[in-house]
């Protein structure tokens, strides 16, 4: 995607980029994830706590009739809805109710990959995977975000915070955030849909205060020299095993219930049929499962995602 | 009470289990397609016809609670026996259904055991939810869960409601009761779960095969009562289902972080802390007294014995 703000500087190879000025904290783009519509919500009302100098932040519920029935979307995925083909489609009123609210999305906050684009969009998403709280990336070349995701990781310890990287050709997605140059995603769990927990919520809010804090510096003029990121980066989906008919015949096992980033190595148990029998991990080599038994995904056809870790290289940032 | 003789109940001759009354609370939903596959067919040692069902088809499809309105409230007489309508909301028309195949409730046509099964969001392990304290029959199944299965949580919930008032789907059936397991997230299936659902469906059916064959039982049980519903628009102490709430203690937390406390006059257990589907009817937990239940031993009748009660009824029923 465009960076039009960022331009190689061979000062020290800081890469330079512009003040973020403006940035977005979507709530409610999946209607029953509860942490992001009730801190969206709050914020609207009074925004005090998310108030940074010469920054604009602009909470905002991405899904509202979702939000409103509390269900994950009316029509379609609003998170799998950022497509080109979409954006462009034609038909107005005659579109899913989740196309016409992307294209309303992509007018506001983007358009996508034009130099007019938000700066920042945060999408605050809960999940009932055993997850934790995780920022997902989707370019290991943001070194913007990369930083930010360094600083959140730092701020946030000794509590774990952790990131997953989607750079799958296959299996990246256009999410509402991907309209925005620093798309960050914020997936915090285990929590049942429609449900709010507080050490959910609370988490959530802790690692956007951070997020918020890190541009807050960035904009003031603070470099922050090279580092490197732990990050998971997404190998292949697994879905359940199913029959001829395509019912599932088998649930996560046990022991893989709630491991998420736990190592799978090749030979563990990795699901249970209905009658009580171990399926065998086949694959040729550790891998690190997340999303384990997320229910949204069961119509997507995927039990938990795999992993492998990775180090990344960020570069110093400094604002141009 | 001291009780020598056993009590004598009829036999369990039509017992159902029903899964998917929500159509998102999935344990029920996978074990009763379970059930029903052929392979898995088998005879119990009679004589007992199990039905198996999903109560709300429709809503399964959906991986959803209901269609139109909550299955497991339209279970009242009234709204059973009410006028007949066209557009009826989808679960009354279903509600009544299930009644004629089930039921009818109140009649002697009425199947004699219902379990239905349903999953929480709420930390409550395995629950026997029913509407009597009273009613042997559920008491004793409970008392056998707790002994074959003593690493898995267990408690026996009873909503003092009237049989005129009574709602779910259990109460069709001449005994009945709700088998409830959490944490579970909506849409979600969790082999634990699933697996402790299975297990208490089949001592079930055991208890029912050894009851039908003449063996009897003495057990106690102890149950918490449920006593009231408490209705908050926040947070809540999480997790902490069947533990004793005092008054003062923590209850929720405020979005600015202040504390909340539990005003009541009395310690109560609370239980269903942060059910999502409850979030819709403003309860955000109940309260409970536990108290402790004498159940004497049964029996199951002598075709005699049943014959003699059958002529019995019958000549009520004539005057």
């Amino acid at each position: 995607m465009s960076n039009g703000s960022s331009s190689n500087n061979n000062n020290n190879n800081t890469a330079r980029f512009d003040a973020a000025r403006r940035v977005a904290i979507f709530g409610g783009t999946h209607g029953n994830e509860m942490s992001g519509v009730t801190l969206v919500n709050l914020w609207m009302q009074n925004s005090a706590e998310i108030q940074r100098k010469g920054l604009e932040i602009k909470p905002f519920i991405t899904n509202p009739k979702a939000v409103e029935k509390c269900v994950r979307y009316v029509d379609t995925d609003l998170n799998r809805a950022f497509t080109q083909e979409n954006l462009s489609a034609t038909g107005g009123d005659e579109l899913p109710y989740e196309v016409q609210r992307a294209q309303e999305i992509n007018r506001m906050f983007g358009p996508k990959g034009s130099a007019e684009a938000y700066d920042v969009i945060f999408d605050l998403h809960n999940t009932t995977s055993n997850m934790g709280c995780t920022l997902i990336l989707e370019s290991s070349k943001d070194a913007f975000n990369l930083q930010m995701m360094n600083y959140i990781k730092k701020a946030f310890a000794p509590a774990s915070c952790l990131v997953l990287l989607n750079e799958h050709p296959l299996l990246k997605y256009s999410t509402s955030r991907s309209v925005a140059k620093h798309p960050v995603g914020m997936e915090v769990g285990p929590q049942p849909q429609g449900v709010l927990r507080s050490n959910i919520f609370e988490a959530m809010r802790v690692i956007l205060k951070h997020a918020l804090d890190f541009i807050s510096l960035f904009n003031e003029g603070m470099e922050f020299p090279p580092c490197t990121v732990e990050v998971f980066r997404v190998l292949e989906r697994m879905d359940y095993p199913r029959d001829a008919n395509g019912n599932i015949i088998a649930m996560v096992h046990p022991n893989l219930q709630d491991c998420d980033w736990e190592p799978l190595n090749p030979g563990d148990p990795m699901f249970q049929t209905f009658d009580g029998k171990t399926i065998h991990y086949q694959g040729s080599s550790t891998v690190y499962p997340t999303f384990i038994n997320e229910a949204a995904y069961y119509e997507k056809q995927q039990a938990f995602v795999t992993t492998r870790r990775e180090t990344l290289a960020a570069s110093a940032i400094r604002k141009a | 009470m001291q009780v020598d003789e056993p009590v004598r109940l009829p036999r369990l001759s039509r017992a159902a289990v029903c899964g998917g009354t929500h159509g998102n609370e999935l344990s029920g939903v996978y074990l009763v397609r379970e059930m029903l596959k052929p392979e898995n067919r088998k005879e119990d040692g009679g004589p007992a016809s199990l039905l198996m069902l999903l109560s709300n088809p429709r809503a399964v499809q959906q991986c959803t609670r209901y269609v139109d309105t909550d299955l497991n409230r339209c279970f009242t007489h009234a709204t059973l026996n009410g006028p007949a309508s066209e557009g009826a909301p989808y679960e009354i028309f279903r509600a009544r259904e299930l009644n004629n195949l089930l039921g009818p409730k109140g009649s002697r046509a009425a199947v004699d055991l219902i379990c239905d099964l349903h999953n929480t969001t709420a930390n409550m392990g395995l629950c026997f939810i029913a509407y009597s304290d009273c009613d042997w029959v559920c008491l004793h199944i409970f008392r056998h869960l707790q002994k074959q299965m003593p690493d898995t949580p267990m408690r026996f919930i009873h909503f003092d409601v009237s049989t005129k008032e009574s709602y779910s789907l259990d109460s069709i059936g001449k005994h009945g009761f709700a088998m409830e397991i959490g944490p579970q997230p909506h849409g979600c299936i969790k082999s634990n779960i699933y697996t402790a659902m299975r297990e208490g469906v089949q001592h079930m059916r055991d208890w029912v095969s050894c009851f039908n064959s003449g063996e009897s039982n003495v057990s106690m049980a102890q149950l918490p009562r449920h006593n009231q519903m408490t209705d908050y628009p926040c947070f809540l102490s999480q997790d902490r289902d069947f533990c004793l709430l005092r008054p003062g203690e923590p209850l929720f937390q405020t979005f600015s972080g202040e504390t909340v406390k539990y005003q009541g006059a009395e310690a109560l257990y609370a239980f269903f802390i942060n059910e999502c589907a409850y979030y819709k009817k403003g309860i955000a937990l109940s309260l409970a007294r536990k108290r402790r239940v004498s159940v004497p031993s049964i029996r199951v009748q002598t075709d005699e014995e049943e014959r003699a009660s059958e002529q019995s009824f019958a000549s009520e029923e004539e005057e």
